[in-house]
């Protein structure tokens, strides 16, 4: 019998909820056999991982809070996958956001807390942004390959950061230890409903991210951009221009999840400030299908996985490690369930009508 | 004399730049953009150790590392080009996959050391007359046999792909994947063969590093020499002779800071430690300002390849 692979007709909106369904079935069979193989039972295994995030009022909350920068990051990231521009340097984005809000932290503390919080957010966005748009800008003259270049640029920003903890930075109070210090009390976010009011400026940058990609003249343009380069120029649209607001407002998000981090969660800057945040939130954006929406549910299963993976660390002794090798099944299960979104398998031969 | 000294560090640091940049020419060559070449080398890197450790057997652990190298393609393989997901997601998860099976495979080796026995039989061998050339001799021509693997694969490939019809035949998959099959050529058998022995030559560069540059294992080992040479294959323009000056080009950045305070110079350590990140974005922007037909990226790299939409 001959097997052929068409073009399947638009399909419908159950078909791909169910073919993703499967995808998952299909991702936590195969870390299930995983699992087994490091000698673990996956059921006991599966459900202190959700016992682990979702337990309790505190893990609720520790889940949330480890959400938050993966959503706002990953929102960041989309603006620019919306535009196929490849922009993977999120980490040194969410690093150099953190780095200005920083600056601002330390050395302009005594101000009241509203200007403060508000100058810090600037700075961060400034930061990051501008961490972005270099890139940007060298793809848009020359054609550089942004994925390379963001990437490289993660790595200078993190010695940029190691450079400031070792030396100009180092807090003379530490007795000698390499540490920044602490922010003062007017640069810590406020807390709502028990964490940090990072989750609200998450939720708003949904909607307004919602908005600007499907609603306005500006995001329509990135979207068509990135559809088609020509179809782009034929309208007239400056692309140089959209590629560089794309990328400033990409990065500057990212930024922002830096300012969050450094603010609520550490309390100073460090080298882990971002922690693969800017690497799990590109995943996090693609999987969501690039839809501000679903990366809200999207990211809060990653802050999960994460949150249950550290829990069985402890429970079982599987090492972090594995919650990486998790992560990447599931990531191949969906990425290969895309095919049988897009084309649908014939059984016969004789003629095949694709479209 | 101290300059041999220097360039010699610089070719055993480049050695594994040369693999992987080799392993990421022969991907985009049939039209595969892949960003999994950090994850390869890891997957490489932790397989030759622990054989390596395991057996004393130098040529067993290499060829484990080349095996694991391939796996890890064949991954990637299946996805973008049977299943046509898209290429730069599937090579990150590529990337993150191997970070956590070399993570896990090594958590027990972490601070291990490869035995005396492995080391000695890829310990220097001094080429006769090669290694008698001033000043560069020494640094390429006195080196393990492993080093002169990465010259030897090298040159082969320029040849393959410059002169036989196989390598022709890939080259066309690449720029022009219907026009190819047309002409009878298997795409996707070539896609896959090429794919494959790319990832053995990230499984061998991360296995360089465990095997002689480091010889010990430790977490990361590889603290992001496959992305450094995802660029490196711009670099050298799609050219695996030219991957090999662009592999000790960069060794030489890797110590450089080391060297240099080793020399008594006061350098910043953190500054030194970005150069080789920013080398690398100064070269995509050189090769990007004067792109020419010579050294273009082949025409359909990134696009998946389906045979009903031509």
């Amino acid at each position: 019998m001959r097997v052929r692979v068409v073009k399947a007709k638009e399909s419908s909106r159950n078909k791909k909820i169910l073919i993703q369904t499967m995808a998952i079935a299909a991702a936590l069979l195969i870390t299930g056999v995983f699992i087994l193989a490091i000698g673990h039972n996956p059921i006991n295994v599966y459900s202190s991982m959700i016992k682990g995030s979702f337990g309790s009022a505190y893990r609720v909350k520790e889940t949330i809070i480890k959400a938050v920068p993966l959503l706002i990051t990953a929102l960041g990231i989309a603006a620019a996958f919306r535009m196929k521009f490849w922009n993977i340097g999120a980490e040194g984005q969410i690093i150099m956001g953190a780095f200005g809000a920083s600056f601002v932290a330390l050395r302009f503390a005594d101000l009241p807390k509203g200007a403060v919080l508000l100058s810090m957010m600037i700075a961060a966005v400034v930061c990051g942004g501008v961490w972005g748009i270099i890139p940007g800008y060298l793809k848009a003259k020359w054609g550089t390959n942004e994925s390379i270049v963001t990437l490289m640029m993660n790595y200078i920003a993190l010695k940029w950061i190691v450079y400031l903890q070792y030396g100009p930075w180092k807090d003379p109070a530490s007795q000698g230890f390499p540490k920044i210090a602490n922010f003062a009390d007017s640069a810590i976010l406020p807390k709502f409903l028990g964490v940090h009011i990072g989750w609200i400026i998450a939720l708003v940058l949904v909607v307004v991210i919602h908005i600007f990609i499907n609603y306005t003249k500006k995001g329509y343009e990135i979207v068509v951009l990135g559809e088609s380069e020509n179809t782009a120029r034929y309208a007239g649209m400056d692309i140089k221009k959209i590629v560089l607001l794309a990328t400033f407002i990409s990065a500057g998000i990212a930024g922002l999840a830096g300012m969050i981090q450094a603010s609520a969660v550490s309390n100073t800057l460090n080298m882990q400030i971002a922690g693969g945040a800017g690497y799990t939130a590109i995943i996090i954006a693609w999987l969501s299908g690039l839809s501000a929406p679903w990366m809200v549910v999207v990211s809060l299963l990653f802050a999960a996985l994460i949150q249950g993976g550290s829990f069985i660390q402890t429970a079982f002794q599987i090492p972090q490690s594995a919650a990486d090798i998790i992560q990447a099944l599931i990531l191949f299960c969906v990425l290969g369930s895309q095919f049988f979104i897009q084309y649908k398998v014939v059984f016969g031969g004789g003629e095949v009508r694709g479209n | 004399m101290e300059i041999s000294l220097f360039l010699s560090a610089a070719v055993i640091a480049g050695t594994p730049l040369l693999f992987a940049t080799l392993g990421g020419i022969l991907n985009e060559k049939v039209g595969n953009l892949n960003l999994g070449v950090e994850g390869m080398m890891l997957m490489g890197a932790v397989a030759g150790f622990i054989v390596g450790f395991k057996t004393n057997n130098a040529l067993l652990a290499m060829l484990a590392a080349g095996a694991i190298g391939a796996l890890g393609a064949l991954i990637y393989a299946v996805l973008t080009v049977s299943l046509h997901a898209n290429q730069v997601v599937t090579g990150l998860s590529l990337t993150i996959f191997g970070t956590g099976f070399s993570g896990f495979l090594g958590q027990k080796m972490v601070g291990q050391v490869i035995s005396d026995q492995v080391k000695l039989s890829l310990a220097p061998i001094r080429i006769p007359l090669l290694s008698k050339i001033p000043v560069i001799g020494e640094p390429l021509f006195n080196q393990s046999s492993f080093v002169y693997l990465g010259y030897i694969s090298a040159i082969l490939l320029f040849v393959y792909f410059l002169y036989t019809n196989w390598g022709l035949n890939a080259r066309m998959v690449g720029e022009n994947p219907a026009a190819a099959d047309a002409a009878g050529i298997h795409v996707n058998l070539y896609k896959y063969i090429h794919i494959l022995i790319g990832g053995a030559f990230c499984g061998l560069g991360g296995a360089f590093l465990s095997l002689v540059y480091v010889p010990a294992w430790q977490e990361g080992i590889t603290a992001g020499r496959g992305w450094i040479a995802v660029a490196l294959v711009i670099f050298a323009g799609w050219n695996p002779l030219k991957a090999i000056l662009g592999g000790f080009l960069f060794g030489g950045l890797d110590i450089l800071g080391f060297r240099l305070q080793g020399a008594g110079l006061s350098v910043n350590q953190y500054f030194l430690d970005m150069v080789p990140y920013a080398v690398t974005i100064v070269v995509l922007v050189i090769a990007g300002i004067k792109k020419n037909s010579l050294n273009a990226p082949p025409k359909s790299l990134g696009n998946a390849y389906f045979r009903e939409e031509r």
